[in-house]
């Protein structure tokens, strides 16, 4: 017979964020489990709620199935004394003892049987540490010091295998056959079994499903047209049980405000969604999910709408306050910015993003946005909106009649702030961010603030990916030439995960690329192109794996000096024939070069000994190699490359 | 809704209602301090083993916040009343809650949200695990439980609760700024508060000496220093710990702090009021 089981972990509310990767954690974990016991069965279903991480599984055994093994004891030739001694460590008698052949000789066996154990008892046995093993980014203990970690405190426990609860406890609180409800809708305390544990829910407020809250939210909203943000409607199903959208509305004489401002406040502190008139203009309206199921005086709606007018009043007199002081006059007040406490002031910061953009020949315009870019960050505006900066100062220089170009470059500064998110959208602004990003990057390495595994407190990851994308797809000019140490290696490694991961290329083409030079990504991007186009070609493969060939028979040889080959030395037939081919083939394109010498290569191989006896001939063949080798590592080290026969 | 509970009597009710569950019902402590965590009633408490549940109104000080009276939410001088429960009971939440509608709020025609919001105070060498809370789309609450003060793991863990009164009684009341609030029938915020507001703004943002300052924070500093030496002279040092962090606030207020200046005053009054929480839990140590 076999059996499905429930667990359900009633925890404090947890952040929206944390529990999908948790539910897929403890799912793999709750897996393996049943795997590594035997137990049967398969997880069906994960599920959560910011109040409950639940697991379903079906199709577990009863008990384990017992395992019978076969146990040698002591030599046949030992005696009846070794045998009685063996059969009372077996927990059995002499006479139920056999006998095995072993190449050694004849020996005492016993076929122990093990019962298999409860699946109850394994599961209440493994249940508490494989919960409190969960992953989580930050845990807390709250019984006091030595206590359990979690991400927020366990109030309940549902452990259900059939009817029957799985009995264990954790930090104090014991595995039963009670749930809780929502906190306002539900019952506090609800008794329930694995068949009519969601529906119980439903009834006391909780709609379990993910999948369902969104659906709620999303047919609450209707045929409203709404600014489509998968993030945030991600959180509102996440921190809610009870998800109800209701709308709300705002003076129209709030839009006279930017959009990014009316935005930035409706979503990071507000969590509500914009709405859009039919011509996609943000409209006097916005969308606030409650956690409840009616609004039924109009209070929660009226409680928003008064929120955030108050909010909208702030960022309208932060608006009037900032325009008393131009942007260009807040340079000197960075001097009191921190950027960073080993590093100085923005001021400082500033000054130095403005020589890089000089150094690479930035335009003028890119120059000044350069000096400006960080003066934001000085605005009431920023303090209080802080995912606005760069935006802030770029709607100020338009409105304080700065250039389009200057105010765009400095709009646009921040980004890319991932790797989807789009380059500034001028040459200038894409110069203006590079030497802002560069800059970071550069300071944070020279006071050893270097990301390590998970830890990258300053996102200089990120940095580094935008400085690459900047170069590669935005066209800043700038080399590596001069970049050394520890930088040197950390975008080493994001100019490769750049192009394998993000552009696709292969990655032993990336390394074969790399290998030669990485300074200037633009020429690195023309031989990765080149490289992938001529790779599928039919003498490609087979010269690879010659020039691995080449590669090892010079590092075996061990020589460093191959000074050049003498032409007096070569031996007619396939040694001279690959020289005339290599002579013949200097001016032509390499892709050419590698069909003509493929059969050239292939047959001095076949043919020669390169080893000769004969020290000079030896040397002077090594030398006809290396220079083959050099001649073709002008655009890849083709013995990166694994080939067919390799793999 | 206008028929809101007056400032005072909102203020009433809580500490009626934390007093009916057992807090210890204090007074203000009376030096300035930035928030209701920072009185000695929260931060020397909750280390050590013994229990302690206290609620407390506690004016909270931040120079850089004042708005001269102008801005209808934004204050230099606000009301938190600070709730600690030691330890924290498993049914804390509901407690809380309890709370709210004893002040009037009818959860089943309120939107409750608890929304990740961990706090920390690296001064005190203190932070905690928790939300803030959140009434139909306004925060109210700061709820934590506390894991780490003066750079000890504290057992057992408490709850702070704080509820940001006027926020709380602005809503209640439904008036759009905090000066329009009833702090009892017929008188107004304003009338209590908005002649501090301004001429503190004044003071904090334009007229404090700063040369003064600094002495002072230097002479609070040898102070706390001298007392920290002494056996039982931990309660007089932690004042002299508020006081230069205070004094801290208003030279940060008054732009005088420079960017290479700040983290170093940063980690001496840090220094300070790890000293203190060390000294203290010597004591309790010795008292157990």
């Amino acid at each position: 017979m076999s059996l499905p089981f429930l667990l359900e972990i009633g925890t404090e509310e947890i952040p929206d964020w944390m529990i999908v990767p948790a539910l897929n954690n403890l799912q793999d974990m709750f897996q393996a489990l049943l795997d590594q016991h035997v137990l049967g069965g398969r997880v069906t279903a994960v599920d959560a709620t910011p109040r409950r991480l639940v697991l379903r599984a079906e199709g577990l055994l009863e008990r384990q199935a017992d395992v019978e093994e076969l146990v040698l004891g002591p030599p046949k030739s030992a005696g009846s004394g070794a045998a009685a001694g063996f059969a009372k460590k077996m927990g059995t008698t002499a006479d139920q003892l056999g006998t095995q052949s072993t190449a050694k000789g004849e020996y005492f066996s016993f076929a122990k049987r093990t019962q298999g154990q409860a699946t109850a008892a394994v599961l209440a046995h493994e249940l508490p540490n494989l919960i409190l093993k969960i992953q989580w980014p930050k845990t807390m203990y709250w019984n006091g010091k030595g206590s359990e970690r979690f991400i927020r405190p366990i109030r309940w426990l549902v452990a259900l295998l059939g009817d029957a609860v799985v009995p264990f406890e954790i930090s104090g609180v014991k595995s039963g056959k009670t749930t809780v409800g929502h906190r306002v809708l539900g019952k506090p305390s609800l008794a329930v079994t694995i068949e009519n544990f969601d529906d119980e829910l439903r009834t006391n407020g909780v709609i379990l499903s993910a999948n369902e809250r969104r659906d709620k939210i999303e047919s609450g909203i209707g045929a409203l047209r709404v600014k489509p943000d998968p993030d945030l409607l991600h959180t509102l199903v996440y921190i809610t049980e009870f998800p109800t959208p209701i709308l709300g509305n705002f003076d129209r004489s709030y839009l006279e405000l930017p959009q990014e401002v009316l935005v930035t406040v409706m979503r990071h502190h507000q969590k509500y969604l914009s709405v859009e008139d039919a011509d996609g203009k943000l409209a006097p309206h916005f969308i606030a999910v409650m956690n409840t199921n009616t609004d039924p005086d109009g209070l929660v709606r009226h409680g928003n709408e008064r929120v955030l007018r108050a909010r909208f009043n702030d960022a309208r007199f932060f608006w009037d306050q900032d325009q008393k002081k131009a942007l260009t006059a807040r340079l000197e007040d960075l001097k009191t910015v921190t950027f960073q406490a080993k590093l100085g002031s923005y001021y400082d910061k500033s000054k130095r993003i403005v020589d890089y953009v000089e150094g690479t020949d930035g335009s003028a315009d890119a120059q000044r946005a350069a000096c400006f870019c960080k003066c934001d960050l000085t605005t009431e505006m920023v303090k209080e909106f802080t995912d606005l900066q760069g935006v802030v100062g770029g709607l100020y220089a338009r409105a304080q009649g700065e250039s389009e170009e200057v105010a765009q470059a400095i709009y646009d500064h921040y980004r890319p702030l991932s790797m989807e998110d789009d380059l500034p959208r001028t040459e200038a602004g894409r110069i203006v961010s590079w030497a802002d990003k560069w800059d970071t990057l550069v300071e944070c390495f020279k006071v050893g603030m270097i990301p390590t595994g998970s830890k990258d407190p300053f996102a200089l990851r990120r940095a580094a990916q935008g400085v690459v994308r900047l170069i590669v797809e935005g066209k800043v000019d700038f080399k590596f030439d001069f970049v050394d140490g520890p930088l040197r290696e950390f975008m080493r490694d994001r100019v490769e995960y750049y192009f394998r991961d993000v552009r696709g290329f292969r990655y032993d083409e990336v390394r074969a690329c790399m290998a030669i030079s990485w300074d200037n990504l633009i020429e690195l991007e023309e031989r990765l192109e080149w490289l992938k186009a001529v790779r599928p070609t039919p003498d490609f493969e087979p010269i690879a794996a010659s020039f691995k060939r080449i590669k090892n028979i010079l590092k075996q040889a061990e020589y460093s000096d191959l000074s050049a080959y003498r032409e007096d030395l070569l031996e007619a037939g396939p040694e001279l024939d690959l020289y005339e081919e290599i002579v013949r083939t200097t001016s032509l394109p390499l892709e050419s070069r590698i069909a003509a010498l493929r059969p050239k290569v292939d047959l001095f191989f076949d043919k020669i000994l390169v080893n000769d006896h004969r020290e000079n001939i030896r040397r002077n063949r090594l030398a006809l190699l290396q220079s083959l080798l050099t001649e073709f590592s002008e655009v890849a080290d083709f013995s990166e490359i694994v080939t067919e026969r390799q793999s | 809704m206008s028929t809101g509970l007056t400032f005072q009597e909102t203020v009433f009710r809580l500490k009626q209602y934390w007093s009916d569950r057992g807090c210890i019902i204090q007074e203000p402590y009376d030096v300035e301090v930035g928030a209701g965590t920072m009185a000695p009633e929260t931060f020397l408490r909750v280390l050590g083993p013994d229990p302690y549940s206290v609620a407390y109104v506690q004016p909270s000080r931040r120079p850089a916040d004042g708005r001269y009276g102008d801005n209808p939410n934004r204050l230099y001088k606000h009301q938190q009343l600070q709730v600690i429960l030691k330890p924290a009971p498993a049914d804390v939440i509901d407690q809380y809650l309890g709370s709210l509608q004893a002040i009037g709020i009818d959860l089943k025609k309120h939107d409750i949200k608890f929304e990740e919001d961990n706090w920390e105070a690296p001064t005190l060498g203190a932070w905690g695990i928790g939300w803030q809370v959140m009434l139909d789309g306004l925060e109210i609450s700061q709820f934590t439980y506390f894991q780490q003060c003066g750079g000890f793991e504290l057992d057992p863990v408490p709850a702070e609760l704080t509820y940001g009164l006027e926020r709380i009684v602005a809503f209640l009341q439904n008036v759009d700024s905090v000066y329009d609030i009833e702090w009892t029938r017929g008188v107004k915020y304003r009338r209590v508060r908005l002649v501090e507001e301004y001429q503190f703004s004044k003071y904090n943002f334009e007229l404090a000496d700063v040369g003064m300052l600094w002495q002072l924070f230097d002479l609070h500093e040898k102070e706390c220093q001298r007392l920290l030496k002494m056996p039982d002279m931990v309660l007089p040092a932690y004042d002299q710990v508020l006081k230069c962090s205070h004094i801290f606030n208003l030279l940060d207020s008054r732009g005088a702090i420079s960017v290479t200046e700040r983290v170093g005053v940063i980690g001496r009054v840090r220094k300070l009021a790890l000293g203190v929480a060390a000294a203290w839990m010597k004591r309790s140590e010795a008292a157990a």
